[in-house]
This record gives C-alpha cells, sequence and structure tokens, in this order.
C-alpha cells in the first residue's frame, strides 16, 4: 500500500477536522473509521435503539456482538460490559462518530475553564490543572468551528462567556413552548437566560437546509441533514481534494514504529477481516478518550513496552466525562409542544463564582422526551406498574420540564481507562477496562446545581419537583469522555504537548477530547472541534517547516 | 459472555449479513403478529407473561400490554437481542406458575384480576431481576416504536396525545422529493 504523508484513526468531531485541514494543506492523507458512513436515511426513529436510547442496540455503533469492555466497580470487582449498557461509556462508532447523532450543543468553554487549578486551586487528592493553552488561544479556533461546522443561537443573553469577535453565523431557532415558559421565570430570579448554541442549522447555510423541529434529534441521525456533524462538512471537503482517502470498517490494531522510535504507519483490520499496514509520515490519534488511550495502550514495542507515549504511566489516567443533574418538574398545564429539538434555553450564571464550589456547569432544559424516556420519570410516589402508573403516564407526559446541566467534573488520577489484561474484542485486541472515580467535590456541586434547577422550574409555575441527582461510584465518561492524554508541558504528568503531540514520539498526535485537561462545564464538541482545528494548523506549519519529514 | 462470545469466527461481512438476516425476519413476524407462532415462547408460557404484562399495563380506555402486541415484541427480542434474558424468563415463569398454584391452586390464567395483581405484586419481590425485565420490555412494547412489534397502530402515543405520525414542521419540506427551499 503507498506510503501516504498521515493516517488520521477515527472520523469523528476531531478526526475529520484534522483530515480536512491536512488535505487542504496539500498532505495526502488516509482517514482510517471503524465504523460504517451512515445518511440522512438511516435516521429510522427507533426509540428503542438509538445512541441515547439502546435498549435493542447502538444504531451508529459499535455492535454488541464482538465489542466488550470491562467496568471495575468501586469494590474492585471487574464486569463485562457490552456497547448498549450504560456502564459501557460508548460514544459511536460510524463517520461522523458523535456528531452524526447528537443533540448538537456546540459550546464555548469559558476563559476559567482552561485554568481551574490557577481559579480554584486542586482540591486534595484531585489531579485538577490548568491547560497549557488558554481561551483566547482557542478563540480564533472556535470561531473556525462555528462558521464551518455551523452554529445556530444567540449568545447575546447572557454576561458569562468569553470574548468574541463576531456573532454566530446562524440566529436561532425561534422559541419553544418551554423556551416561553422558562425564560421570564429565569429573569426574575434574576439570571441570564439565553438560547443554546447549537450545531444546527436553523436556516439554509452551507448547502442544507434548516431543522424541521421533529421529536428525534438527540441520539438520531437528522432525517433532513439539518444538524451538522463532520460527516456532512468537513469529511466531504476533505474528500472533494482528491488529497484524502476514507477506508470505513477499518479497525487500527496499532501504531507501528521503527527502530529509532518514530511512527512509521499503523496495522490496521480492513473490511474483510484482512490485515493491513499502512505506512505514513505522520500519526494522528483522533478515536475518542477511551479508544485513543485503548489504541497507545496496545500499541506496545520494544522500544514502548508500556505503549505509546506512556512512559511515565500517563496514558488513560483523568478519565473524565460530566456529573449530570438537574430537577424535573411538573406543571398543572401543558409544556409539551411536539417541537424539536427541545432544549433551546440555558443559564450559564452558575458555572463560576460560587463561593466553596470549585467551578460548576451550564443549566439548561433537556430535549424532547420520548414515551418510553418517561416511564421513569413519573411524580415521587408513582407506583412503577399497574393502572396508576398508566394513568400517571397521561397525566403527566405534556406537563413536565426537565433542567438539568454537565457539572463540570473535578478530575482524579485514578479514574482510568487501561486495557484489560484477560478480555479481548472480536479482533482478539484487548479492550478497554474503566476503573476509578472522579474527585468527590464534583457530586456537591452537582447537588447544589440540582437545588439550583429545582428552584428554577418552582418560579416557572411547577406543582412538583424532584431532584435528579446522585453519587455514581464509577466514573461516568459516555459521549462526553474526555482527559486520557492530558495536554501538558511535564512529560510526567501529561502525555502531549501543547500541540498535541505526543511527548515522547514526535511524529504522533492526539488530537480529541483525549488532551482535554478538563472538560468544562458544558457539552465537549465545539471545544473538541476548535482544539483540532488549532493543532492540525501548528501540524501543517511543522510540516512545512520539514520537521515531521523523514 | 466473557472472551468465547468474541470468538464467533464472523467476519465483519458476516456480521453485516446476519443483521440483515434478522431484518428480514422481523419483517416476516409482522404478518404473523400474535397468532401463536411464537418464536421462543411456548404457548403455555405466552399466556401466562400475557397476564403478568396485563397486570402491568392494564386495560382502561385505551388497551392493555397484551392487546397492542407487547408479547410480539418481548417473544421476537427474546430471539434477537435479549437472548441474554432467555433463562430468567423461563425461570421466572416457572416460578410464577409455582407460586400461583400454591396460593391459589390454579393456573396464573384462571385467576381472577385481583389475584393475578395479588401474584404479579408477589413475584415483584420474589423474583426482582425476573420481574424488572418484564416490566422494562413491557414498558417497551406499549410505549416504543411500533416497528418492533409492540404498540399497535402508535396507540400508546396517540394515548399520550401524539399527534402520529408526526406533521409538525414538515411543510417545508417533502421528504420524498428533498426540500423545497
Amino acid at each position: 500500500m503507498k506510503r501516504v504523508n498521515a493516517v488520521v484513526i477515527g472520523a469523528g468531531a476531531a478526526g475529520g477536522i484534522v483530515a480536512k485541514e491536512l488535505a487542504v494543506a496539500g498532505l495526502s492523507v488516509v482517514l482510517l473509521e471503524r465504523g460504517k458512513w451512515y445518511t440522512a436515511a438511516d435516521c429510522r426513529k427507533d426509540d428503542l435503539r438509538n445512541q441515547r436510547t439502546t435498549v435493542l442496540g447502538n444504531a451508529f455503533g459499535p455492535e454488541d456482538e464482538g465489542n466488550p469492555r470491562v467496568r471495575v466497580d468501586a469494590n474492585g470487582a471487574s464486569q463485562i460490559v457490552l456497547p448498549s449498557e450504560g456502564a459501557y461509556s460508548n460514544n459511536a462508532a460510524c463517520v461522523g462518530g458523535g456528531t452524526l447523532s447528537y443533540g448538537a450543543q456546540a459550546w464555548r468553554y469559558m476563559p476559567q475553564d482552561f485554568r481551574m487549578k490557577s481559579t480554584y486551586g486542586a482540591p486534595a487528592g484531585s489531579s485538577l490543572e490548568d491547560w497549557p493553552i488558554g481561551y483566547d488561544d482557542l478563540e480564533p479556533f472556535y470561531d473556525k468551528a462555528e462558521y464551518e461546522i455551523g452554529v445556530s443561537g444567540d449568545y447575546s443573553g447572557t454576561p458569562f462567556k468569553g470574548e468574541r469577535k463576531r456573532p454566530l453565523p446562524m440566529p436561532p431557532l425561534p422559541p419553544g413552548r418551554e423556551f416561553s415558559i422558562l425564560e421570564p421565570a429565569a429573569k426574575r430570579l434574576g439570571l441570564h437566560p439565553f438560547h443554546i448554541p447549537m450545531t444546527r442549522n436553523s436556516v439554509p447555510y452551507n448547502g442544507r437546509g434548516p431543522c424541521m423541529r421533529c421529536r428525534w434529534c438527540v441520539g438520531f441521525a437528522c432525517e433532513v441533514d439539518a444538524k451538522n456533524g463532520s460527516q456532512n462538512t468537513v469529511i466531504p471537503v476533505a474528500l472533494n481534494t482528491g488529497m484524502c482517502e476514507l477506508r470505513t470498517e477499518c479497525l487500527v490494531k496499532e501504531i507501528l514504529v521503527d527502530e529509532r522510535g518514530r511512527a512509521r504507519g499503523v496495522a490496521y483490520i480492513d473490511e474483510h477481516g484482512h490485515l493491513q499496514e499502512q505506512l505514513s509520515e505522520v500519526v494522528v490519534v483522533s478515536g475518542c478518550a477511551t479508544e485513543s488511550a485503548r489504541l497507545l495502550l496496545n500499541s506496545k514495542s520494544k522500544l514502548f513496552p508500556n505503549g505509546l507515549g506512556n512512559r511515565f504511566d500517563q496514558v488513560g489516567r483523568n478519565l473524565q466525562g460530566h456529573h449530570y443533574t438537574g430537577a424535573m418538574g411538573y406543571f398543572d398545564f401543558e409544556t409539551y409542544d411536539d417541537i424539536g429539538p427541545g432544549a433551546t434555553i440555558a443559564v450559564s450564571d452558575y458555572n463560576h463564582g460560587t463561593k466553596g464550589l470549585a467551578g460548576g456547569g451550564m443549566l439548561a432544559n433537556e430535549f424532547i422526551r420520548l414515551p418510553i424516556h418517561m416511564i421513569d420519570r413519573l411524580p415521587a410516589g408513582t407506583p412503577r406498574w399497574g393502572l396508576a402508573h398508566k394513568q400517571a403516564m397521561r397525566q403527566w407526559h405534556k406537563r413536565t420540564i426537565i433542567i438539568m446541566g454537565p457539572t463540570q467534573q473535578i478530575p482524579s488520577a485514578d479514574a482510568r481507562v487501561t486495557v484489560d489484561p484477560a478480555v479481548k474484542d472480536h479482533w482478539g485486541l484487548p479492550v478497554v477496562r474503566i476503573s476509578g472515580n472522579v474527585h468527590p467535590h464534583t457530586f456537591a456541586i452537582g447537588e447544589m446545581q440540582a437545588q439550583r434547577a429545582e428552584a428554577w422550574l418552582k418560579e416557572a409555575g411547577a406543582i412538583h419537583t424532584s431532584l435528579m441527582s446522585s453519587r455514581p461510584t464509577v466514573v461516568s465518561a459516555g459521549q462526553h469522555q474526555a482527559g486520557t492524554c492530558r495536554m501538558g508541558n511535564d512529560p510526567h504528568s501529561s502525555v502531549v504537548d501543547k500541540y498535541c503531540r505526543i511527548h515522547d514520539v514526535d511524529n504522533v498526535f492526539v488530537i480529541d477530547s483525549s488532551v482535554h485537561v478538563t472538560n468544562g462545564g458544558f457539552n465537549p464538541v465545539l471545544t473538541i472541534m476548535a482544539v483540532a482545528y488549532y493543532a492540525a494548523e501548528a501540524l501543517v506549519r511543522s510540516w512545512k517547516g520539514t520537521g515531521l519529514r523523514s | 459472555m466473557g472472551p468465547t462470545r468474541n470468538s464467533t469466527g464472523l467476519t465483519r461481512r458476516q456480521f453485516v449479513a446476519a443483521g440483515a438476516l434478522g431484518g428480514a425476519l422481523v419483517a416476516a413476524g409482522c404478518e404473523s403478529a400474535g397468532n401463536g407462532n411464537w418464536e421462543f415462547l411456548t404457548e403455555n408460557q405466552a399466556r401466562a407473561l400475557a397476564a403478568i404484562c396485563d397486570q402491568i399495563i392494564p386495560a382502561d380506555d385505551f388497551p392493555s400490554a397484551s392487546q397492542v402486541g407487547v408479547l410480539n415484541y418481548i417473544d421476537r427480542q427474546l430471539a434477537r437481542h435479549y437472548r441474554r434474558h432467555r433463562q430468567t424468563y423461563t425461570d421466572g415463569l416457572n416460578q410464577t406458575e409455582e407460586l400461583s398454584r400454591q396460593r391459589f391452586a390454579k393456573e396464573i390464567t384462571a385467576l381472577a384480576a385481583d389475584q393475578q395483581h395479588e401474584l404479579v405484586a408477589a413475584i415483584e419481590q420474589r423474583s426482582k431481576a425476573f420481574f424488572n425485565l418484564v416490566r422494562a420490555h413491557t414498558m417497551e412494547g406499549y410505549y416504543g416504536s411500533p416497528r418492533h412489534g409492540g404498540n399497535r397502530d402508535a396507540v400508546s402515543w396517540r394515548m399520550l396525545g401524539l399527534q402520529e405520525p408526526p406533521t409538525l414542521g414538515r411543510a417545508q419540506y417533502d421528504l420524498h422529493q428533498g426540500q423545497h427551499s
């Protein structure tokens, strides 16, 4: 197989952008994706089989068959888990990765989110740290992501945000009923509500039409292709350059290293089950936090017996996601309008600045609730089954609002991905093993956020409320997984440098949520995209300086 | 489960083929909904399970679980995605019949509605894993997509006041031709 300039592993939010940036700069690129390429026609609107509700499996990968993981509980007991089980911490396996089927909230982190340790000090036992780059470094790339991928929304209602050079390229969708109920209530509480930024067309943009506002959004591919991910933006651009080849259903087994300790390419299993080698001058790992760590750890060689980039046992540590808490409100009038995507209004008043708490998170109304989501969300005291349950479904399905949000987790070095010593996947490769938990201060913040959500609902007229808050005993990474290949200046406490280059190997990069030092109090995808644009620009710069060519 | 489940020897292509076959069987199953051609359950098991499901979601102005095809849903999935739950179902249904004979000297299907309710409440306590599965699967079959054999004619969605099929927002699109604007 012809040697290329760069192999990019994973066609998700980050990998798609890196492939496009490299291809546009003139590098020859092979983009490897373990999943398939789905299109708008694969929406299916199956409420039991999608990326959000997986009782009958994941619609966009991976399959339950042949892709196990191992989860270690708080007592140290390990258990095999399937991709359709929550404990698996799945994101997706397809072209577009999570961006094919996500809810598409497209947040910028706030400036404080990049310097959490300086702002709050590290709670004892945590691994809280500052990023080696700041909001200002990423601002131009946030802007680029907002315009190239396409973001609608309106930040003008909130003073809690970083400086931005221009507004979002698309206006927000018109407010739904929940917005109209929640906005005045938030203002009465002195909060600053605004329209959630979303990678979703509110008007025709990038050659595609606007959102049709159906009820099947988060968890589903968009039926009219109005939800913007890497699969319908940057990846087609990359392919159109003629410089990028996308190979789907190709699972990378390991990064190959030469006798000098530089990467020479990758070994992967192709769609026919055959082992292949793709040689390259640069390798970019963009497999998402859990799978990127797994690949590095599985890339063992004489020079790197503990895996690539893992000389100081840092790969896989600081695994984090978000700690979701909130409240459910029950109303004596209809709050449901059947207009998607549902999540429309947010406040960032509680992300920072509460005395005694190291951070916080945004709060927003939840996406539209399909009937299957309501069965365990009825008011406290409702019987779990029988006539009373059925009647409660009728009474409450259209009379509820959920407010919740992603509490920024305080990371811990013990929350980690390793590879399991015994369990293998379909191809015989050691699988992800997840253990440990984030720092417990996270949960104190989450409980405060739940009370704030409840107060907002009560102000909006809820006649009953219930808190949605718990203290999970194992790190829950899921679709917001991050942190396993921390970015930093010190090789003893991080995996990649500030340009996402592995400390140990000058032609291997990790560009995805793995490098997030902390994960903000927001959905992470726009930051993943901004970091990808930023790191790809640095990579191209050093490529043009010939530093990378061998 | 365990390492053995990873060594089925199928190539990825064959996985895809197996998936497509499954889809064909689902489609074929639609033709024979509820006429006793079960894929996994025996006729006796199906009748007992229907009695439990109808306690979980009884009829009122709207149909009960079994009346909208929840048994089809569960049976189909026990032959597909829920194969791993087969033993729990078999054991749980045996325990249900045993308890029914102990308490009432009759099979569950021969009990009066209030006795069935009492029995299911007892099963909820004594066979938690089984009951929780049946409850979850009954809710899925009743409130989930009709494509899987339950929720016939989307009756539960209509019961909740949801427009089905939904039309909101679609005026700007002709989904067969692509969008107008």
